[in-house]
């Protein structure tokens, strides 16, 4: 059952590749390559049914359930503090939940913590390299913690520095290295055990444009092997780039739960008309703006017109006389169905 | 696991017996990283052990022995001042290097470096990495302890056949006072200078009064129970006892291994739970 | 100054200033921030700094000093242990403060906090910097030394008025050592260089007779620890403590002039090829 896979790219026996028409096609077995099971067959290998976390009074977590199938490559979507975290930290099994129930490969967390752990790579928010061991013994340290041998452990911490990119820098110290070196070699040290299931929390935050592409790639090869990612990301473009499914959570509640291209489709229109025309009169042009488009939003230093066919409706807005300062028409993203359901921006 | 073919020889285990490796052996493997670390600072720990035990021994034992001795040796049992201070200096470098080992590292684990989240994330649970912590910092002072006894020897301060016993004590001291220190850093979340008052209001004041450079019963009875409660005491007695025959009730010399024990023990407990709390949060 | 003479702009009376881009006349500001920043600081860590000597002085004057009994004096009489301890002690914690201050403190400020580059962005130079923070560590030295003096006043180690010259004296000390200090700190890189400062600290602290007289050591001994700069303070302040001084009196203090000059000159130039290169 279980699919053999390799880490190094460019392997040859990859059984289970997802192309591109399953990632953006919606709805979830839609299309499938011909090889691939169909949805409902693959096991599942994470349950949750009305998980609860709360510390003292606050729900930081107030009874989410979801599943993710082998090999999905699963998404929490959501601003700070929506409780993304906590829920990746009871699926690792490094905190305990107040209620509900969890289950990992089978198994409950809270009283199989190291059999869970043991089957899973993490790649926590904050890294938590060891500074004072080189870069490649991080790496042969850890896979200790799974019992591996060093026999194992030489050629492995090689080959997954290749795949990091950090081939030359084996022996530099950790805190020598960038930030997105810092978060590939992470990654290469939570797939030191060969993980089916890789837990990733927010792994692009505070990166640069080109650091977060390679990391993307480095995942989506990844995600190619048939390695079930779990990630949180308060970015919309990476949860549209790395995710076949995900859930839009806010305040510890799941607002949505769909593929990015079905959640666009049911909460937003096609496109989307954004028109600035300075800050204190965004709010007192868009009386005038009514019944362009099938939604208006008012932002503080933008108005946003929701609407099948955004060029139609900007003329309609130059046929009423508006001189906007600027305008855009571009397709909805992740960004309008958030703010459509919880009327604020993921990032503020 | 069906098809496995040449190309995939490297592979690791499945993760049932990495969870069943790490389940037994889980301390084991958090202390080889300890001692991986410090393998990284192994120099400063050589020269430490090398340096301290000859600088003091030669200074007290020598030096300021000179003093001391010319005023008679009653006061010390009938032994030269040497082998008085002998196994008190060499349980109260125990008893420091386990307060460096059991403060600041523990407090980088947890807060600054955040070292001890990342094992955590492995199969490993919190009290297997108090565990391996332990084991390492046991090992470093066992091996410390060692040297500083052959330095005593060299000193020619220990003369009874039973000295060699002395490693363990001070090595037992270090853990009776760091296992409950080493709780006590597990639980602080803001650092406001706690450890420089540790050390300056706790192991200084112990190091003073326990008995470490005259007998206790020349100080005033006003200050005499710092020494009663101090690990540095009940060690340096115990080591005197093994180092030079020092004559005591059989009953203080048991009580002694029994109070060092109860507080490593104590330690030990309070650390795991802490650990657990903490890390499980 | 003539009215014909045009008025120099600020930086270019900073550039023809003596060690112009160095230094901006302003370690003022340094001192606020620092005498600010010690108003957030745990007050009970301050005053321990302050508690170590006089546990010593306790420990091995009233302790070991029953043991000892009296010993000879600097001035050829008989003191008792305790106040023969006590100047020693006195130096060794200038010493101590002055060092920490300026190589710890000094290397976590420059390497993890990243205050001085902070500080280097504005108009302050790398020698206010330096000034600044060298008084901070005189002046934390100057109120220990008092009441260090007062502790031993109380246990009646005093005896003539002329004791009271410890507290400057130790403050010339602490300023030799600061110098020092921070010219060594220039150079070092990790934490694991700064445990060697460490390993020259203790065997001064050790053999600079403080705890036993010199006396006890063969001749060429007694060469190698007259070298050692903490034995010239252990010697002053023990002078000073009975008023009985002797010709070797200025050089201990000459001693600690040279020394304080030469860490000076020693730190600028580590300054200004670090910071301005």
């Amino acid at each position: 059952m279980e699919v053999p896979f390799h880490l190094p790219a460019g392997s040859t026996s990859l059984r289970r590749v997802h192309n591109k028409a399953t990632m953006s096609s919606g709805a979830t077995g839609a299309v499938q390559p011909a090889d691939e099971p169909p949805t409902e067959a693959r096991p599942t290998v994470i349950t949750a049914e009305n998980l609860t976390k709360t510390y003292g009074d606050v729900a930081a977590v107030d009874g989410i359930s979801f599943s993710v199938p082998a090999g999905e490559s699963f998404g929490l979507l959501g601003p700070n503090g929506a409780g993304k975290s906590t829920t990746m930290k009871m699926i690792g099994g490094v905190t305990r939940r107040t209620s509900g129930a969890l289950h990992i490969m089978g198994l409950d967390p809270d009283s199989h913590g190291p059999e869970v752990r043991a089957h899973l790579g993490v790649v926590p928010q904050q890294d938590n390299l060891d500074e004072e061991l080189r870069v490649r013994d991080n790496l042969l340290v850890y896979g200790r913690y799974f019992g591996l041998p060093m026999s194992y452990l030489k050629p492995k911490a090689d080959e997954l520095l290749e795949f990091a990119q950090l081939t030359d820098k084996a022996k530099s110290k950790v805190d020598a290295l960038s930030g997105g070196m810092k978060r590939r070699l992470t990654i290469a040290r939570s797939l030191i055990n060969e993980p089916r299931i890789l837990l990733l929390d927010e792994p692009t935050t505070g990166l640069d444009p080109q650091a977060r592409h390679i990391l993307w790639d480095r995942l989506f090869r990844l995600k190619e092997q048939g390695v079930t990612l779990i990630l949180t990301t308060h970015y919309m473009d990476e949860a549209e780039q790395l995710c076949d499914r995900l859930i839009v959570v806010d305040k510890g509640r799941i607002m949505a739960e769909g593929s990015p291209a079905q959640l666009i489709r049911e909460h937003s229109t096609r496109e989307v008309v954004e028109l600035r025309f300075g800050s204190e009169r965004n709010t007192t042009i868009a009386s005038e703006l009514q019944g362009i488009g099938e939604r208006l939003e008012v932002l503080p230093d933008r108005v946003l017109i929701y609407a099948h066919d955004g060029e139609s409706a900007l003329e309609q807005v130059a046929s009423r006389g508006l001189r906007p300062l600027t305008s855009l028409v571009r397709r909805s993203s992740l960004e309008d169905v958030f703010l459509r359901l919880t009327g604020r921006s993921l990032v503020d | 696991m069906t098809d496995g073919t040449a190309r995939e020889a490297l592979r690791a285990h499945s993760p049932d017996i990495a969870a069943a490796r790490a389940r037994r052996w889980g301390a084991f493997y958090y202390a080889e990283q300890v001692l991986r670390v410090m393998k990284g600072y192994g120099w400063s720990i050589i020269m430490y052990s090398v340096g301290h035990p000859v600088a003091y021994l030669f200074a007290m034992g020598v030096g300021l022995a000179t003093l001391v001795d010319a005023q008679g040796a009653e006061a010390f049992g009938g032994v030269g001042y040497v082998t008085f201070v002998g196994p008190a200096l060499l349980v109260s470098a125990s008893v420091m290097t386990a307060t460096n080992e059991f403060t600041f590292p523990v407090m980088d684990g947890f807060k600054w470096r955040r070292t001890y989240y990342g094992p955590h994330a492995s199969p490993l649970t919190p009290q297997q990495i108090a565990a391996g912590h332990i084991m390492a910092v046991t090992l470093r002072l066992l091996l410390q302890s060692a040297v500083y006894f052959a330095a005593v020897v060299l000193f020619g301060a220990a003369p009874g056949g039973w000295g060699w016993a002395t490693i363990l004590v001070a090595t037992l001291a270090g853990l009776s006072f760091g296992l409950p220190l080493m709780a006590y850093s597990a639980s602080i979340t803001e650092d406001k200078g706690q450890f420089a008052l540790v050390m300056r209001f706790i192991v200084m004041p112990l190091f003073l009064f326990s008995g470490t450079f005259f007998p206790l019963d020349s100080l005033p009875l006003a200050v005499r129970w710092v020494g009663w409660i101090s690990p540095i005491w009940h060690g340096t007695e115990l080591g005197r006892v093994f180092s030079y025959g020092y004559q005591q009730p059989p009953l203080l010399t048991v009580l002694h291994a029994v109070v060092l024990v109860a507080l490593a023990v104590l330690g030990w407990f309070l650390t795991r739970r802490q650990f657990a709390a903490r890390m499980g949060k | 100054m003539s009215a014909g003479l045009p008025v120099k702009s600020a930086p270019d009376q900073a550039r023809s200033r003596t060690f112009g881009p160095l230094y901006s006349r302003n370690a003022r500001a340094v001192i606020s921030r620092g005498l600010l920043a010690t108003r957030s600081t745990n007050w009970l860590v301050m005053l321990s700094g302050f508690f170590e000597p006089v546990l010593f002085l306790i420990s091995m004057g009233v302790g070991l000093g029953a043991i000892v009994g009296s010993v000879q004096g600097p001035g050829g009489g008989e003191i008792s242990y305790a106040a023969y301890i006590a100047p020693a002690l006195l130096a060794v914690s200038a010493m101590n403060g002055a060092v920490y201050d300026s190589t710890w403190n000094v290397f976590f400020k420059m390497n993890f906090a990243k205050l001085y580059q902070g500080m280097l962005y504005t108009s302050l130079g790398p020698l206010d910097v330096a000034l600044g923070e060298i008084f901070l560590a005189l002046l934390r030295g100057l109120l220990y030394a008092m009441g260090f003096t007062a502790v031993m006043g109380v246990m009646g180690l005093i005896t003539t008025p002329w004791a009271l010259l410890m507290v400057p004296a130790s403050v010339l000390i602490a300023f030799g050592f600061a110098s020092i200090g921070m010219g060594i700190t220039s150079f070092l890189k990790t934490f694991q260089q700064m445990d060697w400062v460490n390993f020259v600290m203790l065997p001064m602290f050790l053999f600079s007779a403080t705890f036993y007289p010199l006396s006890v050591y063969p001749q060429p001994i007694q060469w190698l620890i007259q070298a050692m700069p903490l034995w010239h303070g252990v010697e002053l302040l023990r002078q000073i403590s009975v008023g009985a001084f002797t010709a070797a009196t200025p050089v201990h203090i000459g001693h600690y002039l040279v020394m304080t000059a030469a860490g000076m000159l020693l730190t600028t130039l580590r300054l200004r090829q670090l910071f301005l290169k």
